[in-house]
């Protein structure tokens, strides 16, 4: 059988400290939404900075991502961030455009 | 019979070793993770164009919505702690732990469905539906609102179920059975989860085709293929939770 704890080697502490991380960064954006003190704009971009740092916690720690071969680890970040940022460029360039110039 | 193992040898080494390293069922759930990331994006994407370009999108989520999405975030996040102390469990071969940790995995999933279909209540009665809301004249609120947390309950439901399949096998079944028959009764006919509750016994009819036709124990290797699942379940929302909930709060 393959011998997954030999591939891993994360003890239970890095665990913990991982999950606390991540309730951590959860009372930041719990907070900053309280606040409204961003425009909904930056507070969109700072959100989702945010949740990229908690995403990419639990895919490299909690789904050992950062244990598997660098060829799947890099074939796997960059085909899922190339397709995101295409949406990116597309979506949200064009809904400044309506925010910013009005409906046409 | 030493040629018959030679044979067996030369059989094995025919094939060619994995182009990732590693066991082909987690090669297949990260490929599946990956398609499925992108469908979830599509959904986040549409809610976040309509968020930021429709200055007179609603802002219905007042302090109460807020903290209860908080804590169910909070038991996702626990869930993702149990389910990888799940997995350690299994490499050390500990098969109660593996149970017991499969179990608190499907305990905070639970709550979060519970807590979430709460929350659509709550929402529902105040004549929020996929067409319309009575906050603002942006229709699109309500499509994309529930469409993403509608397809993000239902992978944490059928995550419940996949756990529950690892966790008590053929057990699981009168379990889930016993769970649709009192969904089904106790929610009310008018109640949008007394239909979604027919999740619970497709899931009960998939699982039973699993477990009969292909009966097996299931491994450390499972155990991990299945965390992956629920860890991107628990992943995807860490997006939903700001963008859907944070971005439109009433406080």
């Amino acid at each position: 059988m393959h011998d997954v704890s030999a591939v891993h080697g994360e003890s239970k502490g890095t665990y913990l400290w991982v999950w606390g991380a991540l309730l951590l960064l959860t009372a930041v954006e719990v907070v900053l939404a309280y606040k409204q003190v961003l425009q909904p704009v930056r507070m969109l971009e700072v959100l989702l900075v945010l949740s990229v740092v908690k995403a990419g916690l639990i895919t490299m720690y909690f789904m050992h991502l950062k244990s598997e071969i660098p060829r799947m680890r890099w074939l796997l970040t960059i085909s899922v961030t190339g397709c995101f940022a295409l949406m990116w460029i597309f979506f949200f360039r064009d809904a400044d455009r309506i925010l910013t110039l009005g409906v046409k | 019979m030493a040629t018959v193992q030679h044979a067996v040898h030369d059989t094995h080494g025919a094939f060619e070793p994995s182009l990732f390293g590693t066991y082909s069922k987690k090669v297949g759930m990260w490929l599946f993770l990956a398609s499925d990331s992108l469908t979830f994006g599509a959904l986040l994407f549409a809610y976040s164009y309509g968020r930021i370009s429709n200055p007179a999108w609603p802002t219905p989520f007042g302090k109460e919505s807020i903290a209860n999405a908080t804590i169910m975030t909070a038991c996702l996040l626990s869930s993702s702690l149990t389910m990888v102390l799940a997995v350690m469990a299994a490499n050390r071969g500990d098969k109660p732990w593996v149970r017991n940790w499969l179990l608190a995995t499907m305990f905070f999933g639970a709550a979060f469905t519970v807590l979430h279909a709460q929350e659509w209540t709550r929402l529902i009665a105040d004549k929020m539906t996929p067409s319309g809301n009575p906050w603002s004249a942006v229709p699109l609120f309500g499509g994309t609102f529930f469409t993403l947390t509608g397809m993000h309950m239902l992978h944490v439901t059928i995550g419940v179920i996949y756990l529950g399949v690892i966790a008590l096998r053929k057990k699981f079944l009168p379990v889930l059975l016993v769970l649709w028959a009192l969904g089904f009764f106790l929610t009310p006919a008018d109640s949008v989860f007394h239909y979604g509750i027919h999740v619970l016994l497709v899931g009960a009819v998939i699982s039973a085709i699993v477990l009969f036709l292909k009966p097996k124990d299931y491994d450390a290797n499972d155990v991990e293929v299945s965390g992956l699942y629920w860890h991107f379940v628990d992943l995807v929302w860490m997006f939903i939770f700001p963008l859907v909930y944070l971005m439109s709060t009433k406080v």
